[in-house]
């Protein structure tokens, strides 16, 4: 029977665990803009390295 | 077709010649972008989104005082000698294409290391290396391909507001001890006297009680503060029932948990509490982008240029300037005091401080005014006033604009609560005599009971959810409003001011052309010339006349706030006002005009008519039934006849208006008992917008301009006035009869409150089930409010 209390409190610590890491996430301002992140997300980083290195290229 | 728009800005390309890799620009600051980009293999920009650019504007010398350490301090954010922090307001982000250029300005100098874009609220942070780049380097690269950061006196002089984030802690923490309280009540619900039940029973309840603490002390505090305000200004608000519900709530169920006589209403509690948080946080819904506390500050500059006695130029920060100084103005740049024109033409345009469209001209010893922004060339001042006495900036020291607003304003919940409050305390004292009598042992019981049911749960939620809906509903219609308490105030107004110029008129002038008529030949004429001067009305004029040809100007000449000369195809060319063109016959002093005079024989003149809006004839005339309309006007009384003529009789006029006397105005109606309603647009209205009960700011575009207000209409919306009005109205309908569906919520629970009959199942589903119901009934009775009041077209 006193496995209902090792199950409660472990749940409880992993709430509070996921509760914590909450407040963590406000606290550095992660809500704060929630549009500009998913537009951010679409950009892709190949894009310009390919530009540069046709451009590379038309410079030999 | 041919594309003739800007490859880099689309707006439309007046000739076809600034081209580049096949590209066409319509004019070389856009050019020069691309160029920019380009050579740093950024040209993805115009990948992302089609035509994303803005033209850049002119730098030159106009963020010299960047140079100054103190000003330079005041921006930043932080600064350890190696790296420093800012944070720029950068109002023409518009596209994803911006965030993409604007993250990757590293690429363009590689000293900033990182950039990060708020989109909402139109903010960019950057973070560079202060030894190797400075920051007027910063601000001029991203001027100079269109991004220019907005910096205003407001930068310098405010401390760094910190976002607080108290209530979203406050909601996390009472909606976490919610669900976990929840889960550990569930079992005793089913109220099985079990021998495993009864075993665990104190440990439940141990848990309970301490997620509960957490919701009592921290979640719920700021109601505690709130009731104990009230009641020193002697006011029963709504915060007054919910502390003492909760209060009582929470020492009631620790008694029963502690003495074990029954499981308590932790669930009910924390339920309540979450509840309350949630209608708060929706009622606290606010514009990211907007700004509705603006003063003169945001339009002000940081620094001017001071010319020193030894006539050396030196940027000084404004709120250094004494009396005496002789400042220069560069072109665009504004005019921060008032003070007397030394050398040079001023051209000065006063268009956000009264809203008037045209740019006047001042000459050499004229007096000139703080706020003009001056459109042409440069000249020296001499200083009349320090910034804080200026004639426009005096405004802001009258009280209104010191007044915290937050006692004044009875808002309807309020007035509701003071009835509940008293009628739930005697209902409570009473019934607690009854059982005293018949068993003392169950008063506490019933007394606890009737204050826990009569927690105004729904009731508190129903204003929130109804306003904080509205509000969005309004601004989904481009009508944004500053909080919600402001519709409330919408629905009591039967008086509307309104301001003239800007307001009721369009920025963009109606040319009309009076006298004889021109050839074609002479059309492109003066077009031809028109194209070499930068003066606006030459630029608005140009962009009027319709002309195919553009011919070659011999002997350009243009005298500064007077008109423009040249030669074109052999006939000389005049424009300007009638002065310029030795006219000396009295001119119509209310008229702005271009004579045009081609080889000495005067032709006929250009008229710059102020455009009323279109829909103003027709909303004067719905609104004239409920309301009473004034005109009130800084302007001369040049227009009266046409406003005579366009709106209805009843309308009163007052012209020649001071910012002052507009703010005293309004008081005076107010004294008189209306509830005023101020729709005006530019700082002079400022005083007459705070000063009213909802001060309403007209904007041609929301993004750039508006004074302080409690709210901001795109000027295309001036038609929906009225129905905004109606809606304001019926919303407050709507609340009062949720006010009533709480009340038989209420009541249901006070039946069985005072038989002593409430068992924390029945508050745990009483509680939540009420207020549930109020918060659907007003979404979806605002939603079909809207729809019934047509204010999306």
């Amino acid at each position: 029977m006193g496995v209902i209390y090792i199950m409660i409190l472990v749940s409880l610590l992993i709430a509070l665990l996921f509760f914590f890491l909450f407040i963590n996430s406000v606290k550095s301002g992660q809500y704060d803009d929630t549009y500009t992140p998913s537009v951010r997300m679409l950009f892709e980083d190949e894009l310009v390295s390919d530009n540069e290195k046709e451009k590379s290229k038309t410079t030999k | 077709m041919l594309d003739t728009s800007c490859y880099h800005c689309g707006t439309h390309c007046e000739s076809l010649n600034i081209k580049i890799d096949d590209k066409l620009f319509c004019c070389y600051g856009c050019k020069t972008v691309y160029e920019i980009l380009n050579q740093s293999a950024l040209n993805c920009y115009y990948d992302l989104t089609n035509k994303p650019g803005i033209i850049p504007s002119e730098i030159k010398g106009k963020y010299n005082y960047l140079d100054n350490k103190e000003i330079v301090d005041k921006l930043l954010e932080f600064d350890d000698g190696s790296t420093a922090i800012v944070k720029f307001n950068i109002p023409s982000i518009h596209c994803s294409s911006c965030i993409w250029i604007l993250e990757n300005l590293s690429k363009l100098n590689p000293h900033i290391k990182t950039t990060l874009v708020n989109f909402p609220k139109k903010t960019v942070r950057v973070t560079f290396s202060s030894e190797k780049t400075t920051l007027k380097e910063i601000v001029e690269l991203m001027t100079s391909i269109g991004y220019e950061p907005y910096i205003s006196l407001e930068d310098a002089s405010s401390g760094k507001k910190k976002q607080s984030r108290h209530l979203t802690y406050q909601v996390a923490v009472a909606g976490f001890a919610f669900g976990n309280i929840m889960l550990m009540s569930l079992p005793e619900y089913f109220q099985l006297n079990e021998f495993w039940l009864d075993q665990y029973k104190p440990f439940f309840r141990a848990i309970m009680l301490l997620f509960a603490i957490p919701v009592v002390t921290y979640s719920a505090q700021d109601y505690y503060i709130s009731a104990y305000k009230g009641l020193k200004h002697k006011v029963l608000n709504i915060d007054v029932p919910i502390a003492l519900g909760v209060s009582v709530l929470f020492i009631r169920s620790t008694f029963d948990v502690v003495f074990n006589l029954g499981q308590g209403y932790f669930d009910s509690l924390a339920g309540l509490v979450f509840f309350l948080l949630l209608g708060k946080v929706f009622q606290q819904r606010t514009y990211d982008f907007l700004s509705f506390e603006r003063d003169y500050k945001s339009y002000f500059p940081i620094a001017i240029t001071k010319i020193d006695k030894d006539k050396k130029e030196q940027n000084i920060p404004v709120y250094n300037i004494e009396k005496g100084d002789r400042l220069l103005i560069r072109h665009q740049e504004l005019v921060p005091v008032d003070g007397i024109l030394l050398n040079g033409n001023a051209l000065l345009d006063y268009s956000f401080v009264t809203g008037e469209a045209h740019p006047v001209s001042k000459k050499s010893g004229d007096k000139i005014f703080a706020g003009g922004k001056q459109m042409d060339g440069s000249f020296e001042m001499e200083v009349l006033e320090t910034m804080s006495q200026s004639y426009l900036t005096q405004l802001w020291s009258n009280e209104i604009f010191k007044k915290d607003k937050a006692y004044s304003i009875k808002s309807l919940t309020d007035a509701i609560s003071k009835k509940f409050t008293i009628i739930i305390l005697s209902i409570a004292f009473i019934s607690g005599l009854y059982w005293y009598n018949i068993n003392p042992h169950d008063a506490f019981n019933v007394v606890t009971s009737i204050l826990i049911i009569a927690c105004p749960c729904a009731l508190a939620l129903a204003a929130p959810f109804a306003l904080g809906n509205m509000l969005r509903l309004f601004g989904n219609n481009k009508l944004y409003l500053k909080n919600a308490e402001v519709i409330e105030d919408l629905a009591k107004i039967d008086t509307l001011v309104f301001d003239k110029t800007g307001t009721l008129t369009t920025n963009q002038a109606h040319i009309k052309y009076s006298g004889n008529s021109l050839s074609d030949k002479e059309k492109s004429c003066i077009k031809s010339l028109l194209r070499h001067s930068n003066h606006t009305l030459s630029r608005k004029l140009y962009g009027f006349i319709i002309a195919n040809e553009i011919f070659e100007i011999i002997d350009f000449n243009e005298e500064i706030g007077k008109g423009i000369f040249g030669i074109c195809d052999g006939r000389t060319i005049l424009l300007g006002s009638a002065n310029f063109l030795g006219n000396q016959k009295i001119e119509n002093i209310l008229q702005t005009t271009i004579w045009i005079k081609i080889d000495d024989k005067i032709k006929g003149k250009f008229i710059f008519e102020n455009t009323y809006r279109k829909d103003v004839q027709e909303v004067f005339e719905k609104l004239k039934q409920n309301y009473k309309l004034i005109v009130l006007s800084g302007d001369n009384e040049g227009e009266k006849a046409t406003l005579n003529k366009l709106l209805p009789a009843q309308v009163e006029y007052y012209f020649n208006q001071k910012p002052q006397q507009k703010l005293d105005f309004i008081k005076n109606l107010q004294s008189e008992g209306k509830k005023v309603m101020m729709i005006g647009d530019g700082l002079n209205d400022a005083g007459a917008l705070a000063q009213s009960d909802v001060g309403i700011a007209v904007s041609e575009d929301i993004n750039v301009f508006s004074p302080a207000c409690d709210g901001i209409v795109a000027a295309e919306k001036f038609r929906m006035i009225l129905n905004y009005l109606k809606l304001a109205k019926n919303t407050v309908i709507l609340i009062k009869i949720s006010f009533a569906i709480s009340f038989i919520y209420n009541s249901l629970g006070l039946f069985f409150a005072v038989q002593g009959l409430l068992s924390p199942i029945v508050a745990a589903i009483l509680m939540p089930l009420s207020s549930i119901s109020v918060v659907i009934f007003v979404t979806l009775g605002t939603g079909f409010l809207v729809k019934k009041t047509d204010i999306c077209h």
